[in-house]
């Protein structure tokens, strides 16, 4: 199964974006090949629009959950019309590596 | 000839645009000319109708935006559209044969039309609002611009209200809405001169600074006129002095006036001193429009 985390960087250290549109990267980890793999968002200055971009992101990588600290209304419809199951974490102090620890069971 | 154009602006928003514009619609009327139209182009909010409690409703237009909608059957899942919307507003995902346009972040350009190599978009009409036509008793009326919540499409709204302005009306003024960004470009574009309303405050100087530097860029004419004066301190007025910008006028602040304003009935047993005031600056204003007639009849 694959999650998608909003990113404020490219690294396993790094913190965890709140934000999910405007989150500089996305870090995808599958819990099968226990891989992640971080990817920019292009969309993250965008002037509107943003949380649709990310939201087409993720549907497009198959991944079936999203974790980020909330979403927006447009953001949201796409991602329920796909079934997408959106986590909302609110500890900005956390680091994708601890995310991904905890979605590894480890 | 085409009418003189007055738009009535300010940076900061409860200056007073709105009373100011249908003092002025109310004087000019009164004492230069019954041919004027107001148009009310704070298409967001518009307010004007309130100050004229006994118009009456004439007719109604409803304004539509073109929104496009893709024909997934048509459709290749190519994405070029996607990548050529520059609102973001299309939404495309080839795995899951998925592209739909969002609508409340469309902004009609077109451009996915052109993009399509597989004739795959269509546009349809949506409605965005109406514009309302209103017999004030004053000159021509009221045209009334009202878009309907969450459309981001101010400018489109303002361009088929002015869409009203005719030959045959000698001024029209339009009720600009506050702040400096799209709409308010929209409003005063073609306009002939603008009134900045403002208030002798910190928030009415800086907001007024910016709206200043906003009609420069745009090579505008405008005047100012400080609303509720009395008020705050006197920076705006040094900085009108410094800048050599035309003060047009003051309308001090009154408590009882302001009350008024709340009732809808600022038209009604207007106070001598005010009336005196905005006599003075609609003078001002009629020998702008006489001098706008004279070099466009030459």
């Amino acid at each position: 199964m694959k999650t998608i985390i909003s990113s404020s960087g490219n690294k396993l250290n790094s913190e965890f974006d709140l934000r999910f549109g405007r989150a500089a990267w996305f870090c995808l980890f599958d819990d099968e090949t226990g891989k992640s793999i971080f990817f920019q968002n292009e969309h993250s200055e965008a002037q509107g629009g943003a949380g649709t971009k990310a939201s087409e992101f993720v549907i497009e990588m198959e991944a079936t959950k999203v974790i980020s600290g909330d979403f927006g209304p447009k953001a949201k419809e796409l991602l329920e019309k796909f079934k997408i199951q959106m986590v909302i974490l609110d500890n900005a102090k956390t680091t994708i590596g601890e995310i991904v620890e905890k979605l590894a069971g480890k | 000839m085409k009418p003189f154009k007055l738009a009535i602006a300010s940076g900061k928003g409860g200056t007073g645009k709105t009373t100011i514009s249908v003092n002025i619609a109310y004087f000019l009327n009164s004492d230069h000319t019954k041919s004027i139209k107001l148009l009310d182009c704070d298409v967001e909010e518009p307010n004007d109708a309130l100050f004229f409690p006994e118009a009456e409703l004439v007719s109604t237009k409803e304004v539509t935006q073109l929104i496009p909608r893709i024909d997934t059957d048509a459709c290749t899942f190519c994405r070029k559209c996607a990548e050529w919307c520059e609102f973001n507003a299309i939404v495309v995902i080839p795995p899951v044969k998925f592209a739909e346009v969002n609508a409340s972040l469309c902004h009609s350009c077109g451009a996915c039309l052109v993009a399509c190599e597989f004739d795959a978009i269509k546009e349809y009409p949506e409605p965005i609002g109406t514009i309302s036509y209103l017999n004030t008793g004053i000159g021509a009326g009221l045209a009334e611009g009202r878009l309907k919540i969450g459309s981001a499409m101010q400018t489109l709204m303002i361009k088929e209200l002015k869409k009203d302005v005719s030959d045959e009306h000698q001024i029209v003024i339009y009720d600009a809405p506050p702040g400096t960004s799209c709409p308010v470009v929209e409003t005063v574009s073609d306009a002939d001169f603008v009134i900045l309303v403002t208030e002798p405050t910190p928030f009415g100087l800086h907001d007024l600074k910016l709206t200043v530097t906003l009609l420069q860029d745009i090579g505008k004419q405008f005047g100012v006129i400080v609303n509720k004066s009395g008020l705050g301190n006197s920076d705006v007025f040094n900085y009108l002095d410094n800048e050599n910008i035309e003060l047009l006028g003051e309308i001090p602040f009154d408590r009882e006036y302001a009350r008024r304003y709340a009732d809808g009935s600022i038209l009604k047993d207007i106070p001598t001193d005010i009336e005196n005031r905005y006599r003075t600056i609609v003078d001002k204003i009629a020998l702008r429009m006489k001098a706008y007639e004279g070099n466009n009849n030459s």
